[in-house]
């Protein structure tokens, strides 16, 4: 009794403590069935390709990813020389040349994600003001849980991981539509659902395109779910590496409990 | 007892040739091998190793991460998620190490309450308990300052919260704030200096712990039932009981650790620190790390001013620091002759009733500072200093303990 209750007690300070984190206010977005949540789950690669077609043709007008270089696409199932032509249709600027001039040059693997805007002041000046955020952690950066610390854990337990950021992204993006009556959306705002406040610069990005080359639908809603994965992956491209080597790890230190109970019982057995 | 200072006979003859010029061999087989411990130390006693353990875990990812890393405002945001993408295993050094803080925290935590409730801080031991309230307060400065180094929104806003925690020291704050920044804002300096001195402080934890862990050589453990080792039946030796019960125990603590680096790395973190630092943009909530919560309600929990002389900013810092104070000088406030709370059939509830506490503390921390919060916190933190001044001693005089075993051996052998 007297070992229980101090067990309880000890465990109630450890978990409790993490409450931290509640989506301050914010509606919390319905949870995605993501193919790369859970213990044994894996990304579609399928559906990261067509996230980067998104990105490609829609948001990178406006939003960089910085962080992100051309050869990580290796690990969307593209070829050397795939990841090539894609950097080649892009520019960066030259080491300088003999002559000490920097010229624009295409893009080499090796090359970060070429940013639209030269800097910050050129992206607010295009926007209005507003500066589109760098999409490179923008799911880790938006993953801010259920707002109660029972689901987070709960989420935490399952392996989820920061899908939450994710599930947000697909809202976001699936979160337009008309304002109800009683709001009111000043000049060069748009209603969004999702977003805190619900008036977001950014103007419904994504809409009903043809269906893919593999004749998977151009909804909507097929599109945000692409491009949050894409964007999941490009959160933490060593992501598959991380939990391919956490489930041996687990399992070995699971093992090797068992070894070690055993032989504590052992070499105890003449004690008390 | 078995003395702890016998010389053994060692067979290698190079460790017998260093042994006679320097015997710590013969130290390490008397601290180590023959020490003797209470033979009824339960999974409670493993926390403090395990405690070591991470610390010399996060020490070497962090020596690692220091190569790597790169302390400049412009570089140090990216320079982490270079480690995190680029660098081979850098995802795992980095989710070690941040990981590892935590649960150094969590071991220390569990560590503490171990001692709270079967006063393990009692004659003779009080030296050791204040040693490690310096410990705790070396692992925040730490923890705090290594929070900083990845540059982004929480690292930037805590690190201005808490520095200006300073300007709240009369006629000299202001000018204490500016000389810690090394400038007018945190900046550049500020973040250069934070990582010199996260890299320094470990080591000074290191040699705090092995003064905490010599004086804990000399008293001996306690243990569950807080009565002294009375004979050599009471005891066994550290090698092989301990080492296997310990090993056990750290697997455990090692597969919980491995869960979080591995599977929910993020968890225990804050998704904002993954959007740069950015002086003209603060988060709508600052949220220190969930270890400094408790903390940090009991400094928020002061929003008047005491006495027309201290400001409600003063109030809270020095709340806050005497909170620590306070735990310091607890072997003072226990009036009880009998330190295991197995014995102690009020206080063992005032002990479980304080841990409730605290975790409100730390609810209430990571919320807004908001009405029904404001008053629960200002409520649990009456209530910590209350538990140490008032209801501590007060209970030690008139609490009516159960009988105590004669011995060790005797409790061992009634409850089998």
């Amino acid at each position: 009794m007297n070992k229980l209750l101090s067990l309880a007690a000890a465990a109630a300070l450890t978990l409790t403590s993490f409450t931290a984190y509640a989506a301050g206010g914010a509606l919390v977005p319905p949870e995605m069935p993501w193919p790369s949540v859970g213990y044994f789950g894996a990304f579609d690669k399928a559906s990261l390709q067509r996230g980067l077609k998104v990105y490609t043709e829609v948001c990178s007008g406006c939003h960089s990813l910085r962080l992100l270089s051309y050869r990580d696409l290796g690990d969307l199932g593209y070829s050397n020389a795939e990841v090539k032509a894609y950097a080649a249709e892009y520019e960066v600027l030259s080491e300088p040349n003999k002559d000490g001039d920097r010229v624009l040059i295409q893009a080499s693997s090796a090359d970060k994600f070429v940013s639209p805007y030269a800097n910050e002041q050129e992206a607010r000046a295009l926007n209005s003001g507003a500066l589109p955020p760098d999409l490179s952690l923008i799911v880790k950066a938006r993953n801010r849980g259920k707002g109660n610390f029972f689901a987070n854990f709960y989420d935490m337990l399952r392996g989820r991981g920061y899908a939450s950021g994710a599930d947000y992204v697909y809202a976001l993006m699936t979160g337009y539509g008309d304002p109800p009556a009683d709001v009111e959306i000043a000049e060069g705002m748009h209603y969004n659902k999702w977003f805190v406040g619900n008036a977001i610069a950014m103007a419904q990005p994504i809409y009903k395109a043809d269906p893919a080359a593999d004749g998977t639908p151009g909804t909507i809603e097929q599109q945000a779910k692409d491009i949050a994965s894409f964007l999941m992956w490009a959160s933490e491209p060593r992501f598959e590496e991380r939990r391919a080597m956490g489930t041996k790890v687990l399992l070995f230190i699971a093992l090797f409990i068992i070894v070690l109970y055993m032989l504590k019982r052992r070499v105890w057995r003449d004690v008390h | 007892m078995i003395s702890a200072h016998s010389a053994p006979e060692f067979k290698n003859s190079v460790v017998r040739w260093i042994d006679r010029r320097l015997p710590i061999f013969t130290m390490l087989h008397g601290e180590y091998i023959v020490y003797p411990v209470p033979k009824n130390l339960n999974y409670f006693w493993s926390f403090g190793g395990m405690a070591m353990v991470v610390l010399v875990v996060v020490v070497l990812s962090g020596i690692m991460l220091a190569m790597q890393y790169a302390a400049n405002t412009d570089l140090a945001f990216d320079g982490v998620e270079r480690i995190m993408r680029d660098l081979n295993y850098g995802w795992l050094l980095r989710y070690v190490h941040m990981n590892g803080a935590s649960m150094f925290f969590i071991a220390v935590y569990i560590h503490i309450f171990r001692a709270l409730y079967y006063g393990s801080y009692k004659n003779p031991r009080e030296l050791i308990w204040i040693l490690g309230v310096v410990i705790l307060v070396l692992m925040m400065a730490t923890a705090f300052m290594g929070y900083v180094l990845p540059w982004g929104q929480m690292s930037y806003w805590g690190a201005t919260v808490i520095t200006n925690l300073f300007s709240a020291l009369p006629v000299i704050g202001e000018p204490i704030v500016t000389w810690l920044w090394g400038g007018f804002s945190v900046d550049n300096p500020t973040l250069n200096r934070f990582f010199a001195l996260h890299y320094l402080m470990p080591f000074v934890i290191f040699a705090v712990v092995l003064l905490h862990v010599a004086a804990m050589h000399q008293s001996g453990s306690n243990n569950p039932t807080g009565v002294e080792v009375k004979s050599q039946e009471d005891t066994i030796t550290f090698h092989p009981y301990m080492t296997a019960k310990d090993s056990f125990g750290l697997m455990v603590f090692l597969f919980v650790f491995a869960f979080f680096v591995f599977i929910a790395p993020n968890y225990m973190g804050h998704p904002d620190n993954y959007i740069p630092a950015n002086p003209l943009s603060t988060p709508a909530h600052i949220v220190p790390e969930w270890y400094f919560l408790p903390f940090y309600a009991i400094l928020r929990a002061v929003d008047f001013q005491f006495l027309w002389l201290v400001p409600a900013k003063l109030g809270g810092v020095l709340l806050m620091f005497s909170s620590l104070l306070v735990l310091a000088m607890l072997p003072w406030f226990d009036t009880s002759k009998v330190r295991s709370c197995r014995y102690r059939p009020i206080y063992r509830w005032f002990v479980l009733l304080f841990v409730v506490d605290v975790v409100i503390l730390g609810y209430v921390g990571g919320k807004p500072a908001e009405e029904a919060y404001i008053v629960i916190a200002k409520l649990a933190t009456l209530y910590y200093f209350t538990h140490f001044l008032m209801i501590t001693p007060l209970v030690g005089w008139i609490e009516q303990p159960r009988k105590l075993p004669n011995s060790i051996s005797e409790s061992v052998l009634k409850s089998v």
